[in-house]
């Protein structure tokens, strides 16, 4: 690890629900503008790592630390305002705003004016407004998706849906976005052009990217490193040949005797 | 955009003069009755109630069944102010909302951690404990009612206040905070990650919901000769939401409309004495089934002139 203060790290964490500890002993650090994949067998405790590292859970052991400052405590919505976004597994889009209107709710934080201004359409409303419409239709433009601006966003297609959300995680400036699985539910051509869209994501809003996939091709195509879990406990760690050729990893995808 | 939006404006303010206008001719040939402008009173303060209650129910999601209670503590509040501080009728029904916005504070904060059923029941049952205390206060001569409010209550006055409702439930829907309580609607847990701060804007939207039921309870309060807490019960509250549910939730047009039809329709009926409300219930059952079924969606999308018209309204 370098000598420079990681972005993200965590210390031990942990969560226990009832008996069973989700996750355990969770030691890991990302960088700025690195590309994580966290893979693992369903139920390793994927998910929960994204839900602990936004603040959906609270750690029951352990420290999640952000800049050094730990935010174990830190509420969802603050945790997001210092720059940690999110997708969801199953998409959870505002499904009856458009597509447009979602984006700009990622943007509540970055243009702010007053109720009343709002109510007496002062100019600090025209601006915000006019502001906020002009950053989402860019971002909505990285994504091809500016021809849906006025769509609800339950309209659109699948992979679409997965692209916006995406899109309105963006719209909270982070510096670390967290995408649980991405390419869920795509055909090969649609995961093809989604990593290249991570990439580019990566590159223009100079994000580190910490990715939860099933896609092997994807993970092993883009990440920088890799953090495999079993049982809510980390298996490996390493670079993508490094996984590739460890036989605990393999074991743990395929059985002991293969 | 900018442009758009203010010309948007200006035809809704040229819009609500000329019905104005139009209601005031009716009145003073006397086209309109006063049966009929007694009626139009109780049309705006409804239309008030209902484009308020759609803030909280239709664009924030939280099913509440408590919105008689602010009325009720609105109405009270703005007529005793009225005849014993003798204070100018603008502002009881100033103070008079704000009482209501700040029960509604009061009971908000606690109780919006609940969901759906739960905060359906609690708002319901917050309702009939101010129902109540209105009942056994001496100041507010319990359940003989309150006689003696000064009437200044205008059409003119009902009139400006349903405008001015439903002009900031609109401009309050089409900013960023009206998109945060919408998002709240659609999902919580996606909203909170967005950077969404739930709590918040779920209590500013009920906050703002009460306080404009406070000021139709206190034009209400200074229309109405006798002011009996009876009045305030659930039925009213329901009243309320099935005007909002029947024009649709986070539906501004539809609210007016409901509120509008709601209201005069049970005074057309009145000839049918017993019958009334078993001919209201029927005709709310009607208008449910058109509202969802086939043959209703086809017949309103050929009605494309008429939603327009509804939307430059606002």
């Amino acid at each position: 690890m370098s000598s420079r203060k990681p972005l993200l790290q965590t210390k031990g964490l942990g969560i226990q629900f009832g008996g069973l500890k989700a996750v355990d002993e969770f030691n890991f650090s990302i960088d700025n503008n690195q590309l994580f994949g966290l893979i693992g067998p369903n139920g390793a405790g994927k998910t929960t790592i994204f839900n602990l590292l936004t603040g959906v859970y609270t750690p029951t052991s352990g420290q999640i630390l952000l800049d050094g400052k730990t935010i174990n405590h830190s509420s969802p919505t603050q945790i997001t305002q210092m720059g940690v976004a999110r997708t969801f597994q199953n998409i959870r889009l505002f499904k009856d705003m458009t597509v447009l209107d979602n984006v700009k709710v990622g943007l509540h934080h970055s243009h702010q004016y007053s109720l009343l201004a709002s109510i007496l359409h002062t100019p600090s409303y025209f601006k915000g407004e006019m502001a906020m419409d002009e950053e989402a239709r860019s971002l909505l433009r990285v994504f091809d998706l500016e021809k849906f601006a006025n769509v609800k966003a339950c309209n659109l297609p699948y992979g679409k849906q997965r692209q916006l959300e995406i899109a309105r995680a963006l719209a909270t400036s982070p510096r670390l976005l967290l995408l649980d699985e991405p390419a869920a539910g795509m055909n090969p051509t649609e995961t093809a052009e989604l990593m290249e869209t991570i990439k580019v994501v990566r590159e223009k809003f100079s994000v580190a990217i910490l990715l939860i996939e099933h896609d092997m091709k994807l993970v092993m195509g883009i990440c920088e490193k890799i953090c495999v879990l079993n049982f809510g406990t980390v298996l490996a760690f390493g670079t993508p040949d490094e996984i590739k050729n460890n036989p605990d990893v393999i074991a743990a995808y395929l059985g002991n005797d293969a | 955009m900018k442009k758009k939006l203010i010309r948007e404006l200006i035809t809704a303010l040229v819009l609500a003069i000329v019905v104005y206008a139009i209601f005031a001719i009716g009145f003073t040939t006397g086209i309109i009755n006063s049966y009929w402008q007694g009626i139009l009173m109780l049309v705006g303060i409804n239309v008030t109630l209902a484009v308020s209650l759609n803030l909280a129910t239709g664009y924030l999601g939280q099913l509440t069944l408590g919105h008689a209670g602010f009325m009720a503590v609105g109405a009270y509040v703005s007529a005793l102010l009225s005849m014993y501080a003798h204070l100018p009728f603008v502002l009881t029904l100033i103070i008079g909302a704000l009482a209501a916005g700040f029960i509604g504070l009061l009971i908000g904060v606690p109780i919006l951690r609940l969901k759906g059923d739960y905060l359906c029941i609690i708002t319901l049952a917050f309702n009939e404990i101010i129902r109540v205390i209105i009942v056994n206060l001496s100041i507010t001569n319990g359940s003989k009612g309150l006689i003696g409010t000064p009437s200044d209550t205008t059409f003119l006055a009902v009139y400006l206040v349903a405008v001015i409702t439903i002009f900031v439930v609109y401009s309050i829907v089409h900013s960023r905070h009206g998109r945060a309580i919408i998002s709240v609607r659609e999902d919580e847990t996606a909203a909170e990650l967005t950077g969404i701060n739930i709590a918040y804007y779920k209590i500013l939207a009920f906050v703002i919901s009460a306080l404009f039921a406070g000021l139709a309870g206190g034009l209400y309060s200074h229309y109405i000769a006798i002011l009996v807490p009876k009045y305030f019960d659930y039925n009213k509250s329901v009243e309320i939401l099935v005007m909002v549910v029947l024009g649709g939730m986070g539906n501004l047009p539809g609210s007016i409309i409901a509120a509008v039809a709601l209201t005069i329709i049970p005074s057309l009926l009145i000839s049918f004495s017993q019958y009334r409300m078993l001919i209201y219930a029927i005709v709310l059952i009607a208008a449910m089934l058109l509202k969802n079924s086939d043959a209703g969606i086809a017949l309103r999308a050929k009605l494309p002139k008429l939603k327009k018209r509804e939307e430059v309204e606002e």
